[in-house]
């Protein structure tokens, strides 16, 4: 009886204090998975850096709060976060219905747009499905992309090829006028010596439905009220220029996607 | 004395057979049980092939209704409904490709066979290094090096105007599988013509008989029966070795079938793309049986 009172007693406890604990987010503990350059790595000094790191951080100071990263291995997140081991995941985590039966989401942070590469001597001017229409576009079969671009750029002629090293070369040779792929894949591509024939002409809006809805912050199904502020700083940095500050010092685009 | 002789004949005849073995009988040797028991896998591996596919497609019986018999089939065949129609166009795309392959084929082996059997060094070495790459690198090398390598000499291609050609990845898978598949077919066809007895040329010779009607009316038909088989093989080769195609961008049906895998992530489109290659594989064994009853015909009795 008398551990049953105990019991019972230290459940209440724990329950009061965490429930306390939701109410106050003056500390937010944030875990990463810091081996997915650019956006979250450990650099040779043993730092966390990267477009995600900035963006949490920028956040934090957003909501004034005082955050702590800490590097979970890609599986232990979501066990680590039930568990209550963090309070939030910030590791490029795309939101998924799967997911979404676990853990809670705030609106995405980022969501990386389709890029749009061509020959530079292209007579393409923009990357819409009007641009292209009629010209050949390739992409990488059983990717996102090519359903992307199969669906979506109806007025183009699709090829699709085994994988993104094909796609190139004959982005090179001039039989493709066009490729769709993943903007951060093409800027590295574009970005190297190998790269040197073509140019991105641009991106274009994700759709949920094929590219899924983008990365969101994970937190724990009873922490609404923690989603919520993610979400709202998100906009707020979007609005004050922030987001694009940090943006523009990892990519060329703009990989909030639309 | 008739009687009785008749009698002890029957008498002894009946008793003389043998009764029929019973199987039942049959010892259990070694070799008896691993037989039986790689039969019953086989069976098994069928019927289990069948049942995932009925599965897949939740094929079902429900009895009762109003119909016209009191048991009805049910099915959801999603996968089949969005691509069968590409896995029957893949399946045309092979089809196409190893037929057009195959005659260019056989049209380009035929000088070939020539030149290689000729006396000329020049010819003879010309041909025997043709054969000697293309039989000795794999298709895909062939198809990867004819389609992308063409396109780093896009320029030079531009100046002779032969980019036109090159720059259709259709033409280049074209060129391709007839490069290979002649060269496979000139040592066919090499090997069955000098498979034919001296003594026929020599014996055709003395009747006064030109060389061309010779090979025309004598040699090749005899030919044609021992490289019949080979061809065959050959063929078969050529409709598996044709799954690599999808690599250039050419959507055959092994293409078809990654693209729905890799949409899906259902087994079945590896299933049906088996079976359509054996459908391909039986339909062509079933026309060469013919074809050899045909070319044998006077060896029948």
């Amino acid at each position: 009886m008398g551990f049953m009172r105990f019991a019972t007693v230290a459940t209440l406890a724990l329950l009061a204090s965490t429930q306390s604990q939701a109410k106050d987010w003056s500390k937010i503990r944030i875990a990463t998975e810091a081996s997915y350059p650019p956006f979250a790595y450990t650099t040779a000094d043993g730092k966390l850096a990267g477009f995600e790191i900035e963006l949490g951080n920028a956040i934090c100071e957003e909501l004034k709060a005082e955050c702590e990263w800490m590097p979970v291995d890609w599986d232990g997140l979501i066990p680590g976060l039930i568990a209550g081991k963090y309070d939030s995941i910030m590791a490029s985590m795309s939101i998924t219905p799967e997911r979404k039966q676990r853990i809670q989401f705030s609106e995405k942070y980022y969501n990386t747009p389709p890029g749009i590469a061509v020959p530079k001597d292209s007579p393409i001017t923009e990357a819409t499905i009007d641009g292209m229409k009629g010209y050949l576009v390739g992409a990488q079969v059983g990717a996102t992309h090519a359903v992307f671009a199969e669906e979506i750029l109806s007025k183009s002629e699709v090829s699709l090829y085994p994988t993104a090293d094909e796609y190139k070369l004959d982005l090179e040779s001039g039989r493709l006028d066009a490729a769709v792929d993943d903007v951060v894949v093409l800027t590295d591509w574009l970005n190297s010596d190998e790269g040197a024939c073509c140019k991105l002409l641009g991106t274009m809006t994700p759709v949920p439905e094929i590219h899924g809805e983008g990365a969101g912050v994970g937190v724990r199904k009873s922490d609404q009220d923690l989603a919520d502020l993610f979400s709202k700083a998100v906009i707020a940095l979007r609005t004050n220029g922030k987001y694009k500050e940090i943006n523009d010092k990892y990519f060329e685009f703009d990989a909030y996607g639309e | 004395m008739s009687d009785t002789s008749l009698s002890y004949v029957q008498l002894e005849t009946i008793t003389a057979k043998a009764p029929p073995p019973a199987p039942s009988n049959r010892p259990w040797t070694p070799v008896r049980i691993v037989g039986t028991t790689w039969l019953t896998l086989w069976l098994l591996s069928g019927l289990g092939i069948l049942w995932f596919l009925l599965n897949s497609n939740h094929v079902a019986l429900v009895f009762g209704g109003d119909g016209l018999l009191p048991v009805s089939i049910t099915h959801n065949a999603k996968f089949l409904i969005k691509y069968g129609e590409k896995f029957v166009s893949g399946f045309i795309v092979t089809l196409q490709l190893v037929g057009i392959a195959m005659l260019l084929g056989v049209l380009l082996s035929v000088p070939m066979t020539f030149m290689r059997m000729s006396k000329n060094r020049i010819l003879g070495g010309i041909a025997y290094g043709y054969v000697y790459f293309f039989r000795g690198t794999p298709l895909l090398a062939q198809v990867f090096l004819i389609y992308y390598g063409a396109g780093t000499f896009r320029i030079p291609l531009q100046s002779v105007d032969m980019w036109w050609f090159f720059r259709d990845a259709w033409n280049c898978a074209v060129l391709a599988f007839t490069l290979n598949t002649a060269a496979y077919q000139v040592e066919i066809l090499r090997g069955s013509i000098e498979n034919i007895a001296k003594g026929q040329w020599e014996a055709a010779a003395a009747l006064g008989l030109p060389k061309w009607l010779t090979f025309w009316k004598i040699i090749l038909p005899q030919a044609l029966i021992v490289s019949l088989r080979p061809y065959g093989n050959e063929i078969i080769l050529m409709i598996k070795g044709s799954a690599i195609v999808a690599i250039i961008t050419i959507f055959d049906l092994m293409g078809e079938t990654r693209r729905a895998f890799s949409r899906t992530y259902d087994f079945q489109a590896y299933v049906w793309a088996a079976i359509a290659y054996l459908v391909m594989v039986e339909a062509l064994r079933r026309v060469w049986d013919l074809i050899e009853a045909r070319l044998t015909r006077h060896l029948h009795r």
